[in-house]
């Protein structure tokens, strides 16, 4: 049996472990028969013309999580941001760690999708934002609201903002067999409110774990949000990364992508504008070795006048790694005085390597500034001869340079100890100590 | 640079004005008002085919073009190709598919003697070119350019073929060629756009009906601009050319195409497969100005013009590509490159206008397979009315093109806010040398460059109409003499009357 009849054929038990008679039910029979109609992507579509999701299909993937084995703290503290303090939201094989994580419901709600879906207290905020900017249309994003029911949930009144940042962590230990994770996050940002958080996945094993997430962010007027996410991951472990954006006018959302690992990593990156004066930013530094594959799909629709979105995401691929950007900026007719920027700049340092990149535009106004770059080049040599004349190993003049060429993302990190455990991963990455930090 | 002979070989009726001379009121009225002026229609009797397409059809044409049986299988290999494919669907364009079986395949001028002088051709026939401004008389001598025309389909005059035969340069239509030069059109034909490439281009090469052949000899220079000219003319029968250009080592040419169509309610189809062959060290330039009836200002009519360019550079060879096009009600090309032999360059030069209701899906290929390769694209794309304006283009190099080298760049113009402009560049790389730019800009004109020019005592109108002509100049620049003043004023019609 293939995945997708798989996943079809296990709706059924997964309904006999929810209240099929909650108002969000009828959302995941909808979504799991869109599935069903459509199936995984393959090649032939335009948007997965670069990534092949063939070799996950042949994997018998566990799809109900096991009561997971608990893990120690000290086992997986080098996956937190352990240097500050921070509220946590962990989860193993896809249950929640209660052992390991940190909630709040003080003025704020930083805590589960699964108790918001089910609890009359949180009905309000579920009717009016779950499933409301995610696709309904796209396969993967409708199988992840089919099986919709464990992930983090954070809701953010008006004019608050939590005392710390809050870090998302899945860890798989699957310790079994090959296993399939579909989180689900909520993340509502009110009026004038503020967040940050960091995401990230881990597998802590040698078995296949394919993640399916979705994320929805509302944020409302003036809200500010930002958002890292960190991707590190080992050499058996997929990852299909949906986030859906949805921002108010005034409001300034961040994210920020760092892809240093993982076996195959897709990241759907998608921002609606609906309000004027938005600021949208999409940044992402991609370093690769090994076969690893990376593809960064973003859309940024500019439906209001008004409104900016800077995106700047630097690549660095080595071995037989893969890397692909697919950017889309769509300008609506209304949509005047938009300013949209998209860089993308990759260095390919090895002769498998692969960049395949399509900065795309739609524009339907006419008083609007967009723009898009995109170079693919090596270090630049004499900049090389320069620091080696002066002492400086090959091996480390050529960090040097790609540190600068990365620094331009990692410049706009707000938290200082994130950029740092950012710097040690590419130092880490790129095989060198340079003794200092940027 | 090549040796450009002065003058102007075609005259277009257009408003003789200068540029600078128009108010943008009297552009908007003018173009308003405007309808397309070569829509007129020959009444030639036409020897034409029934509608529909089957074997038979393809086995009838290649009869009555009395081709040799080799070329009669190869067509029937295309088509049943073609059966089995599918009409693309990705590009971003809607519109009413054809139905393939409702158009006739052939249709040739009833009356084809060869004429010996101009006097014995058909004065109907004469007449339409003096309306397209095309004469077949000694104005050619004159400006230098021998001309091959192609009227629906068969080649009825050739001209300057002596001065030409004297350097071995042949220079003929295709039909002609497959006669006359079997061993070449069958040694290269389909080798740079198989039969099977695509759906437009095998059902080209099963129903070409004619086009135009050239094979430059060795070391040889082709002293005058090749050209040719194809319209459209029988109700209800696409046009489906056929272009082999081969350059031999070491030669030269440059080869430019025009194209006008006369005015038709139904929309017509014309399916061009053009291939070019730069041996090494060989160079081709190819230019084009493509001005087929766009359909009326509510968008009813026009041309779909779906072509297939495609040239091969050995090595050290150049190809490029030069294009205006202002016509069509929609567009679907993509003149590519294979750069094959190492240091060879591919070229690619576009000016794309679209007004109305036009929709454009244009750019290149350029494909990077032999080592030290270069390619530039430079494409301007400006979109009026309601119009949609894509840009769709590919730069990949291969694993062994080392130190290949690409440059793009994409700018488009919005004139008014009901039409679109589109970018699709895909790029794809798997060289570690490979060194590769892509920059695109979408803009208005800028405030502050009208504010420039009026400070200088230019006034607004004519601030416009400078700054959009010179947002064409690079690719305006690279068209052979005669094209760039046909062109200029091309998009002075199309483009300069609809800023608002």
């Amino acid at each position: 049996m293939d995945l997708r009849d798989k996943l079809v054929s296990s709706f059924l038990a997964f309904e006999s472990n929810v209240d099929i008679n909650a108002p969000i039910h009828e959302i995941r029979s909808e979504a799991i028969r869109n599935f069903e109609r459509k199936g995984f992507p393959n090649k032939k579509e335009e948007a997965w013309k670069y990534t092949s999701l063939n070799n996950l299909q042949k994997v018998d993937f566990s799809i109900f999580p096991k009561e997971s084995n608990p893990l120690e703290y000290k086992e997986v503290k080098r996956y937190f941001l352990h240097e500050i303090d921070t509220y946590k939201i962990v989860f193993i094989d896809g249950v929640y760690s209660s052992y390991l994580s940190e909630t709040t419901h003080d003025g704020v709600d930083v805590c589960l999708m699964s108790s918001a879906l089910t609890k009359p207290m949180y009905r309000q905020v579920i009717e009016l934002y779950f499933n409301k900017i995610a696709s309904r249309e796209e396969s993967l994003t409708t199988l992840n609201t089919a099986f919709s029911k464990e992930g983090a949930y954070i809701y953010i009144p008006k004019s608050k903002a939590p005392r710390k940042p809050i870090q998302i962590l899945h860890l798989a230990t699957g310790n079994e067999a090959a296993l399939m994770l579909q989180p689900r996050n909520l993340i509502v940002v009110e009026e004038n409110a503020e967040v940050q958080i960091i995401e990230r996945h881990q597998s802590l094993t040698s078995n296949e774990v394919f993640t399916n997430a979705v994320t929805e962010i509302f944020a409302a007027r003036d809200a500010r949000v930002d958002y890292y996410k960190v991707q590190n991951d080992n050499a058996s472990a997929t990852l299909i990364d949906n986030t859906y954006i949805d921002q108010k006018g005034n409001s300034n959302v961040s994210v920020h992508t760092f892809s240093f690992g993982g076996k195959l990593t897709r990241n759907n990156l998608n921002f609606y504008q609906k309000g004027e004066h938005i600021d949208s930013t999409l940044k992402g530094v991609t370093i690769l070795g090994e076969k690893q594959h990376v593809d960064h799909h973003t859309l940024v629709h500019h439906a209001e006048p008004n409104c900016e979105s800077h995106q700047d995401y630097k690549g660095i691929f080595g071995e037989k790694s893969t890397g692909v950007f697919n950017g889309k900026i769509i300008v609506d007719q209304i949509a005047q005085k938009t300013n949209a920027f998209q860089q993308n700049n990759n260095v390919l340092i090895s002769d498998q390597a692969t960049v395949n990149t399509k900065p795309q535009l739609e524009i339907f106004a006419d008083d609007v500034k967009c723009s898009h770059g995109c170079t693919i080049g090596q270090l630049d040599e004499e900049a090389m001869f320069y620091l080696q004349t002066r002492g400086i190993p090959k091996k480390e003049a050529a960090a040097l340079l790609m540190y600068a060429f990365a620094n331009n993302v990692l410049e706009s990190v707000r938290i200082p100890e994130l950029k740092a455990r950012v710097n040690k991963l590419i130092a880490n990455k790129l095989g060198v100590n340079l003794g200092f930090e940027l | 640079m090549h040796s450009a002979p002065v003058g102007v070989v075609r005259v277009f009726h257009f408003n003789n004005k200068s540029i600078m001379a128009y108010t943008e009121e009297e552009l908007k009225k003018e173009l308003e008002t405007k309808e397309y002026e070569y829509g007129f229609y020959t009444d030639i009797e036409a020897d034409t085919l029934p509608k529909g397409l089957n074997e038979d059809i393809v086995i009838a044409i290649s009869k009555k073009k009395n081709e040799p049986e080799w070329m009669t299988e190869w067509r029937l290999e295309a088509f049943r190709g073609w059966k089995a494919m599918e009409e693309p669907e990705w590009a971003n364009v809607t519109y009413q598919k054809p139905n393939f079986q409702d158009i006739s395949y052939y249709s040739a001028p009833n009356k084809k003697p060869k004429y010996d002088s101009l006097d014995e051709v058909d004065p109907e026939l004469l007449d339409t070119f003096k309306k397209l401004g095309i004469s077949i008389d000694e104005q050619k001598k004159l400006a230098g350019v021998a001309v091959d025309i192609v009227m629906d389909s068969v080649s009825v005059a050739t001209t300057f073929k002596k001065t030409l035969a004297e350097k071995g340069i042949i220079f003929c239509s295709i039909s002609e060629a497959i006669q006359d030069h079997p061993e070449l059109v069958k040694k290269y034909i389909g080798t740079v756009v198989p039969p099977k490439d695509n759906f437009y281009a095998a059902l080209n090469s099963a129903v070409f009906s004619d086009g135009s052949f050239c094979y430059i000899p060795k070391g040889v220079r082709c002293p005058m601009e090749l050209s040719t000219y194809f319209r459209i003319n029988q109700a209800g029968t696409g046009q489906f050319e056929r272009t082999l250009v081969i350059a031999d080592e070491g030669s030269y040419v440059s080869y430019l195409e025009g194209c006008t169509a006369p005015m038709r309610d139904e929309n017509q189809l014309h399916a061009a497969v053009v291939e070019l062959i730069a041996l090494d060290d060989a160079e081709i330039k190819y230019s084009t100005v493509q001005n087929w009836y766009p359909g009326d200002k509510n968008g009813s009519g026009g041309v779909f013009n779906f072509v297939t360019k495609r040239g091969l550079c050995e090595k050290n060879a150049k190809i490029s590509w030069t294009q205006v096009e202002t016509g069509s009600a929609i567009t679907w090309k993509y003149p590519s490159c294979v750069l094959k032999g190492d240091n060879s360059i591919g070229e690619f030069y576009s000016i794309a206008v679209t007004n109305n209701y036009q929709q454009a899906d244009t750019g290149t290929k350029m494909i990077h397979l032999g080592k030290n390769t270069k390619s530039t694209i430079i494409s301007k794309g400006i979109s009026a009315g309601k119009s949609q304006n894509s840009y769709r283009g590919l730069v990949q190099v291969n694993s062994r093109a080392r130190n290949a080298r690409n440059f793009s760049q994409c700018d488009s113009l919005l004139m008014g806010n009901q039409c679109g402009a589109h970018t699709f560049p895909y790029i794809e790389a798997k060289n570690k040398s490979a060194q590769i730019e892509h920059e695109a800009t979408t803009s208005k004109i800028g405030e502050d460059q009208i504010f420039y020019c009026n400070q200088r005592g230019i006034d607004t109108e004519k601030a416009i109409a400078l700054i959009v002509n010179g947002f064409s100049k690079e690719v305006l620049n690279k068209l052979p003499m005669e094209f760039a003043v046909e062109a200029q004023k091309l998009l002075e019609i199309s483009l300069e009357g609809s800023v608002g």
